[in-house]
């Protein structure tokens, strides 16, 4: 109920739609997952800024600064999660862009710590309900507020 | 008895049949074929492409290979041939896939990961090395780069003294499928078109017993696509070859004999059977009736089936062995040429060898222990699957329809139209988006994962990780062969091959082979190649 | 789904971030549209800093059906204007779910390729079509005073609004597709009237030239295009693809030209004196509908109480209108 209440009263204090980047990096070209989640967040009010494969920690960090993005969302099937995420977040931070940065896609249970040690703010499941997708984005935000 | 009948019996009692006994486990003879015709073996295939089917010959069953270093492979690959097997299947790494060298940049992680890693003719050569190259077929799963990979292929064959004419397989060599789901393009549309045509040229002059592409439409289907969309796509880009054949000059009866498909076998047991069925009907009319096909090996769509890797769950993965069974039959009752069963861990990491060998049982339970090979086409004549067959096929030429619309009577160029405007990507994701909303609001039921999620135990599962051993080893070794070779020589054959690449009239092929020959490596040779047909970036189109 | 994290920003100092983003800092540029595109007070006092500084920017409007390759077509002509040793900014405009209020936009990836000197911002309707008739001045005048030049506007040619703020450029291009009826979809949408410059893109298709032909004859039937008043005659069409560039560096020639036309004949002030009557008229109109609102609010339910059921809506807003200019009718 509280959480209900909280929430009524984020949307009193402003209009403004979450705006999410949602990116896959390297060679990795499963994209189902990011295309899912791209509708999921839209049909949730989310604006999403869906720049797709193959992109680099740059071309994310340049994105988010002219997109004033709120949340970087990265899809990740070719278990190369443990090098590329904690390079995502190092980018941000050497940017000095307090953007949360959520990974999501084939992630075995044992590497969920020490991405979050790493610096990464939330990790979903290739099983992640829509509910769940928005649920984590909001917090996320919402704790970096 | 009717003629066609009588055409049937005849063709089967002219096939050798396997030496076993046709009857059912309490020992009840049954007959080959049941109902009514075109019989197995008849225009249009709906029933299937032999008159004997199984009863002749099971289909193969091809399990995948391909990690870490060549030299490690290449141990895989005659353990495979000491054991029987006479087709080799080769999976490559991730950066292989995508054209570059596993010293780039982004292969950090990926070497040797998911597949080999072949960056120069001299990994090529340890990943075949002491195999008979003359009496093996060989399958290579690549697609952007797939001319570079047969250009080693050949090279190397030829350096250990095999004629190109006798070398035996396929590549997948799929590039338009890329664009729509699997997404490991390199170059624009039509360059890769280009690239296509040099090698099906190449092939079908030099090497008789060579398939240039397997038409697969497995990835669309793992993409998110429906059954039909599965179905229709994939015979769409079939055309589509076949009429960039016939425009680069060849004769339809020339190349179409060659072409194979691949199909994904998901859960939904006679929607499954229904799409291979009409897969066989839909090409044997279209080749006949559209682009004039005489010989009927033109109008037969052969085709390898896998089970849906997207359908199994990293919930209780021990289920995942059910599912893959019932798909497995599912491929077999459809009339599958060859099957890959999944293994059930692979939601969760790479196959362990321990659930790969219980993927392979599972489909020697279904060919040895079920009774369903007896009989060719079993469940033809079924009101419900000769229904759902009808109904595939409905949907697959509204799509169709909808190619040649946009593609002014070309399904070519439809193609293409549906790639530069994001028609195949958006329809594919939209489906995803479907499936995965009917799944969250729990109106469609996956076991472990919306119900009976009792008993999933997450604990100490045993998972297959690559070390970066094999990484540093494949740079290092890279490392050696640039140092050795002779770098003007790599230079002055690229300067050839990019010559070649800029006039249309002119095929790649050997070119390529001379590059190869020299040590230029794959991404030196794909980077060459971007200089004149530049780089495909991926319309965002939702 | 709403977000509470932007009203630090809000709250921030706006005049510092004007000076931040007028020195070159991207990210202020970001954060400043993000301000723009909340609306109220805020936005008000970035417009207040802004507009001195603004009119050195030529504001480009491209508009099309949806599938005409606009944003391959901008991201070419962003490179044409980078070669020139300009900076550009382009605002990509995609519609929001009328249902959700989300949206998702993927334009920017294919106007990106290579152009690192852009400013790419992706902008949704956000359901009311009033809050971009706002919006889209204020984010250009962000980006005219913070440098950039020249500010491209890429919208869907469907919605009036989408077309209204894309004419409101000082140089409106509309692009159509062979094959499609596009040059009749562009009459009904009143896209002709608009536009100075027609591209018909993909000109490999075999249908180019009959939509090259089609809007030929559609505007010399009409007489009524932007380009009239300029250059004395027809808006040019030029033909592109924007696949291998073909006819790119020809349009960017013309519409800088068009510019340069504008510029000389003295045009370029009624344009831009036309651009901030519209702007002033949608701010007017977005205050009225508020007021609007509130005495509908207020005073709806009374009136219908105090009135019998004959009374013709007519009435009923004819009353209100009174009430509104007149004040409160205070024997209520």
């Amino acid at each position: 109920m509280s959480e209900a209440a909280s929430s009524v009263e984020t949307e009193s204090s402003s209009d403004a739609p979450l705006r999410i980047v949602l990116a896959k990096i390297g060679f990795d070209g499963h994209d189902r997952g990011l295309r899912v989640v791209a509708r999921i967040l839209r049909d949730a009010g989310c604006e999403v800024i869906y720049l797709g494969l193959r992109q680099t920690n740059e071309d994310i960090v340049s994105v988010a600064e002219q997109e004033d993005a709120d949340c970087i969302g990265l899809s990740m099937h070719n278990a190369g999660h443990m090098t590329l995420a904690p390079k995502m977040v190092e980018a941000l931070r050497a940017a000095e862009l307090d953007i949360p940065v959520v990974v999501g896609g084939i992630i075995p249970e044992s590497d969920i710590e020490p991405l979050k040690k790493a610096g990464v703010a939330a990790i979903l499941g290739p099983g992640a309900s829509a509910e769940e997708v928005g649920r984590t984005v909001r917090d996320v935000v919402n704790a970096r507020a | 008895m009717t003629e066609a009948y009588e055409n049937w019996k005849q063709a089967y009692e002219a096939a050798k049949l396997r030496d076993v006994d046709f009857e059912t486990m309490s020992g009840v003879p049954v007959e080959p074929v049941y109902g009514d015709a075109p019989y197995p073996g008849q225009y249009p295939y709906t029933r299937g492409v032999h008159a004997s089917m199984y009863r002749s010959r099971l289909w193969t069953m091809r399990m995948f290979a391909g990690f870490g270093t060549a030299e490690d492979t290449n141990m895989r690959f005659k353990e495979i041939l000491r054991n029987g097997g006479g087709g080799l299947s080769t999976a490559f790494d991730m950066p292989t896939l995508m054209g570059r060298d596993s010293d780039h940049e982004w292969s950090e992680g990926e070497v040797g990961r998911a597949g080999v890693a072949v960056d120069t003719l001299a990994d090529m050569r340890d990943l075949f090395a002491d195999i008979d190259l003359d009496s093996v077929s060989t399958s290579m799963t690549i697609n952007g780069p797939a001319n570079v990979a047969m250009a080693m292929y050949i090279a190397n064959a030829e350096n250990n003294g095999f004629a190109k004419a006798g070398l035996a397989g396929t590549i997948q060599g799929d590039i338009l499928k890329e664009y729509q789901a699997q997404k490991e393009y390199i170059f624009p549309p039509r360059p890769s078109m280009r690239l296509v045509s040099d090698l099906v040229r190449y092939t079908t002059a030099e090497m008789p017993r060579w398939n240039p592409i397997s038409v697969s439409g497995y990835h669309i289907r793992e993409a998110g696509s429906t059954a039909a969309q599965e179905l229709a796509y994939t015979l769409g880009n079939g055309f589509a070859y076949v009429e960039a054949a016939v425009a680069a000059g060849l004769d339809v009866d020339d190349f179409a004999p060659r072409l194979s498909f691949f199909f994904n076998s998901h859960s939904d047991f006679f929607e499954e059977i229904g799409k291979l069925r009409a897969a066989r009907r839909i090409w044997a009319r279209w080749l006949k009736q559209r682009y004039g096909a005489k010989d009927e090996r033109s109008m037969l769509c052969r085709f390898h089936t896998q089970t849906a890797g997207v359908s199994l769950t990293a919930q209780q993965p021990e289920i995942n062995i059910a599912r893959v069974a019932i798909q497995a039959l599912a491929g077999v009752l459809g009339g599958t040429q060859s099957l890959h069963t999944d293994s059930f861990d692979e939601a969760l990491a790479l196959p362990t060898e321990d659930a790969a060998r219980i993927a392979l049982r599972t489909q020697q339970i279904v060919a040895h222990e079920t009774g369903v090979t007896n009989v060719a086409d079993p469940l033809g004549g079924s009101p419900y699957v000769e229904w759902m067959t009808d109904e595939m096929e409905r949907q697959a030429e509204e799509i169709f329809a909808h190619l040649l619309d946009i593609g002014d009577d070309s399904i070519l160029e439809g193609t293409y139209a549906g790639i530069d405007n994001g028609y195949f990507v958006g329809e594919i994701a939209e489906s995803a988006y479907r499936f995965e909303r009917a799944v969250n609001s729990g109106r469609r039921i996956v076991v472990g994962v919306n119900e009976f999620t009792d008993g999933d135990d997450k604990e100490n599962r045993e998972l297959l990780r690559i070390d970066s051993e094999v990484e540093d080893y494949q740079r290092k070794r890279l490392a050696t062969v640039k140092a050795e070779r002779n770098d003007e020589a790599v230079r002055a054959s690229l300067a050839t091959l990019v010559a070649a690449a800029e006039d249309p009239t002119e095929n790649t092929m050997p070119p390529m082979i001379e590059a190869v020959r020299t040590m230029a490596t794959e991404g030196e040779i794909v980077s060459a190649l971007e200089g004149v047909f530049g780089t495909y970036i991926e319309p965002a189109v939702m | 789904m709403r977000q509470s994290n932007k009203i630090k920003h809000r709250n921030s100092d706006i005049g510092e971030l004007f000076e931040r983003a007028t020195s070159g800092e991207r990210r202020a540029v970001g954060r400043l549209l993000s301000i723009v595109e909340g609306g109220g007070a805020p936005a008000d006092q970035v417009a207040r800093l802004g507009h001195p500084l603004v009119g050195r920017a030529h504001v480009i409007g491209i508009t099309g059906p949806p599938g005409a390759g606009k944003s391959t077509l901008v991201g070419k002509l962003v490179s044409e204007a980078e070669k020139a040793g300009k900076r550009p900014a382009v605002l990509a405009v995609d519609p929001s779910s009328p249902l959700t209020g989300g949206a998702i936009l993927g334009d920017r990836v294919r106007i990106d390729a290579n152009n690192v000197n852009t400013f790419i911002r992706s902008v949704a309707t956000r359901g009311h079509s009033g809050g971009l008739a706002l919006s889209v001045p204020g984010s250009v005048r962000v980006f005219d005073a913070s440098g950039f030049d020249p500010v491209i506007v890429e919208t869907v040619g469907v919605g009036q609004v989408e077309v209204d703020v894309t004419a409101t450029a000082d140089t409106t291009v509309v692009v159509a597709n062979p094959g499609t009826g596009d040059a009749v979809q562009a009459n009904k949408a009143g896209l002709l009237e608009v536009a100075d410059i027609f591209v018909v893109n993909k000109s490999d298709h075999s249908g180019a030239n009959d939509v090259r032909r089609d809007l030929e004859i559609m505007l010399d039937l009409s007489h009524a295009t932007g380009a009239e008043d300029v250059a004395g005659g027809r808006a040019p069409i030029v033909m592109t693809n924007s696949l291998d560039g073909d006819g790119i560096a020809e349009l960017w020639t013309t519409i800088t030209e068009h510019y340069e036309h504008l510029v000389e004949s003295d045009r370029l002030v009624g344009r831009r004196s036309h651009r901030l009557k519209t702007e002033v008229r949608s701010r007017l109109l977005t205050g009225l509908e508020g007021m609007a609102d509130h005495l509908l609010a207020q005073r709806f339910e009374a009136l219908r109480r105090a009135s019998d059921e004959s009374t013709a809506p007519s009435e009923l807003s004819e009353q209100l209108l009174v009430e509104l200019f007149a004040g409160p009718n205070v024997d209520d």
